[in-house]
């Protein structure tokens, strides 16, 4: 199979206004993916499935992922020289930026004709509040169909042009978006028998006071 | 061939206690005769354990209809069929050949509510499934009870601290039996109905012990929560269970 790279730089011949870029995987499993560019991904994603040299023809995976506002912290050294005449400081500057979050929904692709996979393709939403929507690849691919919907379901996603776009795993009077960084969940800690660690501090609320007082033994943290 | 009419048993007359399969009793027969004597036990309106055993020994059947109510019942089991999870994949093998739960006479599991008086709650209930638990609990008749099977219709289980999955299913209806485990195996489900066959066969009719069913004022139905924006509305039952108070450490 070729590599991303070569995929990558055929697309961009095929489609030459859009962006695909590649997003590379730093750790040991180095599965290297595209990020496509939410407006072209329909044309794209058919490319990927009718290119004789991929037929990219089976979806076998679609899940999300969630990318929460991030406060970046840069540093920047500048060396200052003494008016002195000794060793010139090096002073440090500090500056925060904010990285906008988004959502990002990722698809891994096979070729059952031609034995050969994984591709991994991914799109990412505007940010998280408003601007989320994104093209379904269910006319694409028909096995998205169900995990497009989880992933609405689970992290928000609205997926354009899906042709039964409804929550699956939870109901359909259900608000949140449980897999979310900043979901808050329902408090129903209201007795946890062994509770210890993050559970001991939201079961603390519901009980009194001297009962979650921490033995001598050291049982409790 | 004598006359046929020699073999035809003779009707027990009334007043004599049922007997079976044994010529008409004679007090003689070895038995004290307090056993027999209608003054004995009189203050109580009963005859003691040990002299009906006694008189079970001679053949003489005598009960009382509560005994011979609670015994039908206790042998005829008809469970819901209905399976939440991989507690369920146990349910089932306890009702093939191997456990064959037919032996305890609860192997009629019966697919309408309508029809069962023993619900077994076998595996997770999610919040999204808990509603239907309920109504399904309500739909089946008095006299009723519950098992609940596996650590997560217990307690909620592994997935105790998800945000679906429901802490208990005896927050909404009342449990007769807990089956810990994960899954727990067949033979502690057939355990567990034993169990239930035991607390059964306890139960009284009438009296101020009387069982759950047969009283007015306990509730044989319960409230069947919603879906609400954020949980189930409302998220336990307060009349049905109340956390256990912790107990305070020394």
């Amino acid at each position: 199979m070729e590599t991303l790279e070569q995929i990558r730089d055929r697309l961009v011949a095929r489609f030459p206004s859009a962006q695909v870029t590649l997003v590379t995987n730093p750790g040991a499993a180095a599965e290297h993916s595209l990020l496509l560019d939410a407006a072209h991904a329909h044309d794209l994603a058919l490319f990927l499935r009718d290119d004789p040299a991929l037929m990219l023809d089976y979806c076998s995976n679609v899940t999300g992922v969630d990318w929460p506002d991030k406060e970046i912290t840069d540093v920047t050294k500048t060396t200052v020289p003494d008016p002195a005449g000794g060793p010139p400081k090096i002073v440090e500057s500090k500056t925060t930026r904010l990285q906008p979050g988004c959502l990002e929904v990722v698809y891994h692709l096979y070729s059952m004709a031609l034995k050969h996979g994984p591709v991994t393709i991914r799109m990412r939403t505007t940010n998280r509040s408003d601007a989320v929507a994104l093209p379904s690849l269910t006319p694409v691919w028909r096995s998205c169909d169900f995990q497009e919907r989880e992933v609405y379901d689970l992290y928000g996603i609205i997926f354009e042009r899906h042709p039964d776009l409804r929550r699956i795993l939870m109901w359909d009077e259900f608000k949140d978006y449980p897999m979310r960084k900043d979901y808050v969940e329902p408090d129903d800690y209201e007795w946890e028998p062994t509770a210890h660690g993050a559970v001991l501090e939201r079961a603390k609320a519901h009980q009194p006071t001297a009962a979650v007082t921490p033995s001598k033994e050291g049982g409790a943290p | 061939m004598s006359d046929p009419a020699a073999n035809i048993p003779q009707a027990p007359q009334a007043g004599t206690p049922v007997a079976t399969n044994l010529p008409a009793p004679t007090p003689a027969a070895g038995l004290p005769s307090e056993a027999l004597s209608p003054s004995n036990g009189a203050k109580e309106g009963n005859i003691s354990d040990a002299e009906r055993e006694e008189l079970r020994r001679h053949g003489i059947l005598m009960t009382s209809f509560e005994e011979l109510y609670n015994w039908g019942r206790t042998n005829s089991i008809w469970p819901l069929q209905f399976g939440l999870a991989c507690c369920a994949i146990e349910m089932i093998a306890a009702a093939t050949a191997r456990f064959d739960i037919a032996r305890f006479g609860a192997e009629i599991f019966r697919p309408s509510p309508r029809q069962a008086d023993l619900m077994i709650v076998s595996g997770t209930v999610t919040k999204k499934m808990a509603p239907q638990v309920v109504r399904l609990w309500n739909q089946m008749p008095e006299p009723k009870y519950c098992i609940a099977m596996g650590a997560c219709a217990i307690s909620g289980g592994p997935f105790k601290q998800g945000y679906n999955v429901l802490k208990g299913i005896d927050r909404f209806i009342p449990v007769d039996i807990y089956i810990p485990g994960c899954p727990p195996r067949p033979e502690a489900l057939l355990n567990g109905l034993i169990e239930l066959q035991k607390k059964m066969k306890g139960e009284k009719l009438t009296g101020p012990n009387a069982a759950r069913f047969t009283r007015a004022d306990m509730p044989s139905e319960f409230p069947i929560p919603a879906y609400g924006a954020h949980d189930l509305e409302p998220p336990k039952n307060d009349s049905v269970w109340t956390p256990p108070k912790p107990e305070a450490k020394a």
